[in-house]
């Protein structure tokens, strides 16, 4: 294949499907999917259809804070490195069955799908604000928690198959480790999007808005932005992983677009069942409760590959 | 460009994101908001969303007579809110001083402070009439833009007291002017 067309190929997974074209919308109508769940979950009827939109638009709209100094230019930098970052990791999501472009592998994933909690990080201690600050150290003090869990799911999944390359491992045939693997990545969802039992980066009744607390206008409507795309990035890594293998196009969208929509409804529906818990029981629950499961899942991985 | 500005002012009019002050209010009229978010009134439904942060508000909804305390807070938070944005002023309190009127403790009402653009009467208002009240206020917001606010809108008690189009209410109107 030529450069090119490489290049072609590359572009098209980055701007159209699963990247930009795709993904935007998603990630208004996953936000919507939310909220709605939620009011459902409560009797409520809940927002209309376009909500996510509207609110972006509106957002767009409004006057745009004064900054002044480097601060206040990494202020408006870090939503914009979050936007880009989240949709580089939707584009890399190897959704359809091709091959050529550029594939990148599983390590770049996930430091694509790491740098938006990072910025949240950077954003709220720049922001100088105490509620800013508390949040982020909160985002961080999890990040660190879940990440573990994270990062050993994934590699047991990787491990077991030697290899790191994306669009191998979306082609696996399924098995129980790669199942247990799923069901850790699952667990740590709910932190990283920032939901209930785990929303403490930014609990409403403690600490206002958290990292987010002196962002308004555009640069709220970028965090929002950056928000959905890490709903479709971090469902869709799942989707993926779930979804059967089929050579035709359109079907291997709609397993994609139906898995993820059924992890956005799961996670919606234990978000408005559960209450918030405090920092240290979740910081305890995913050091002792499930990293012993992660920590099981590579050793297995590992054990199986020596024996193979 | 046009298309624009229509998108733009139909945006803001259908998501209003609230941010509630209280000032000395004695804390009827905040149950009451919270009773418009809740699944009898859901006014989600109307794209409005309470917020933690002033930044993040469009409408500000004050409730309370405005104490000595509170005054200048509430300068400092309406000028925390960016614009576009409007102020709702919920209940009795922040409209007249209500029963609290003379008090050598308040410095009310509200619009001696900030420009106050829709007044919700009631002591406490009804949930349906703090709806109708930001409804309107989203309303004015889309349509004045950035532009310094003009005369405040004054909901009539009879609208207040009455839920939107076609409730109960009307039935009774009708009686009472047959």
């Amino acid at each position: 294949m030529s450069l090119w067309m490489e290049l072609q190929t590359a572009l098209a997974r980055l701007l159209i499907f699963p990247g930009l074209l795709f993904a935007v919308p998603a990630a208004w109508f996953f936000l919507w999917v939310e909220r709605k769940a939620v009011a459902r979950m409560q009797g409520r009827i809940g927002p209309p259809f376009m909500q996510p939109f509207f609110d972006f638009i509106k957002l767009l709209g409004k006057q745009t804070p004064q900054r002044a100094g480097v601060s206040g230019m990494l202020m408006r930098a870090w939503p914009l490195i979050a936007v880009s970052s989240a949709a580089g990791a939707v584009g890399l999501l190897p959704v359809l069955p091709t091959h050529g472009g550029f594939q990148g592998d599983l390590i770049l994933l996930l430091a694509l799908l790491e740098l938006p909690s990072m910025c949240i990080i950077a954003a709220g201690f720049s922001s100088r604000s105490i509620f800013g600050e508390i949040g982020s150290a909160r985002e961080a003090v999890l990040s660190v928690s879940y990440n573990v869990v994270f990062l050993l799911a994934i590699l047991s999944i990787a491990a077991s198959q030697h290899t790191f390359s994306l669009s191998a491992l979306a082609v696996l045939p399924s098995s129980p480790l790669r199942w247990l693997g799923i069901v850790a990545l699952l667990v740590c969802l709910p932190a990283k999007l920032h939901l209930n039992p785990f929303s403490l980066p930014n609990a409403e009744q403690e600490i206002y808005s958290g990292p987010m607390t002196e962002y308004a206008g555009p640069e709220l409507a970028m965090w929002e932005l950056s928000h959905g795309l890490e709903w479709v990035a971090a469902t869709g890594l799942v989707a993926t992983l779930i979804a059967p293998q089929v050579t035709l196009v359109w079907l291997a969208i709609l397993f994609f677009v139906a898995i993820s929509f059924g992890i956005v409804l799961l996670l919606s529906v234990v978000a408005s069942a559960t209450a918030r818990l405090q920092i240290d029981t979740t910081v305890r629950f995913y050091w002792q409760c499930t990293l012993i499961f992660a920590v099981l899942a590579v050793a297995a991985a590992l054990f199986m590959r020596y024996r193979a | 460009m046009k298309l624009w500005d229509k998108l733009m002012c139909y945006s803001r009019r259908h998501s209003p994101w609230l941010f509630h002050m209280n000032s000395g209010s004695c804390n009827g009229c905040d149950i009451e908001i919270v009773a418009s978010l809740s699944p009898r009134y859901d006014a989600e439904q109307l794209g409005v969303r309470l917020e933690g942060s002033p930044r993040h508000a469009d409408i500000l909804l004050v409730t309370g007579p405005v104490t000595h305390n509170a005054a200048a807070a509430i300068r400092t938070v309406y000028g925390q809110v960016y614009g576009p944005k409007a102020v709702v002023a919920i209940g009795s309190c922040p409209a007249t001083t209500n029963v609290f009127i003379d008090s050598r403790t308040l410095e009310g009402p509200l619009d001696k402070h900030i420009p106050v653009d829709v007044f919700v009467p009631g002591c406490p208002p009804r949930p349906d009439a703090i709806i109708l009240g930001v409804a309107k206020a989203a309303e004015i917001l889309a349509e004045r833009g950035n532009k310094p606010p003009a005369e405040s809108l004054m909901i009539p008690i009879a609208e207040a007291a009455c839920c939107a189009e076609g409730c109960a209410c009307e039935a009774k109107k009708e009686e009472v002017q047959a």
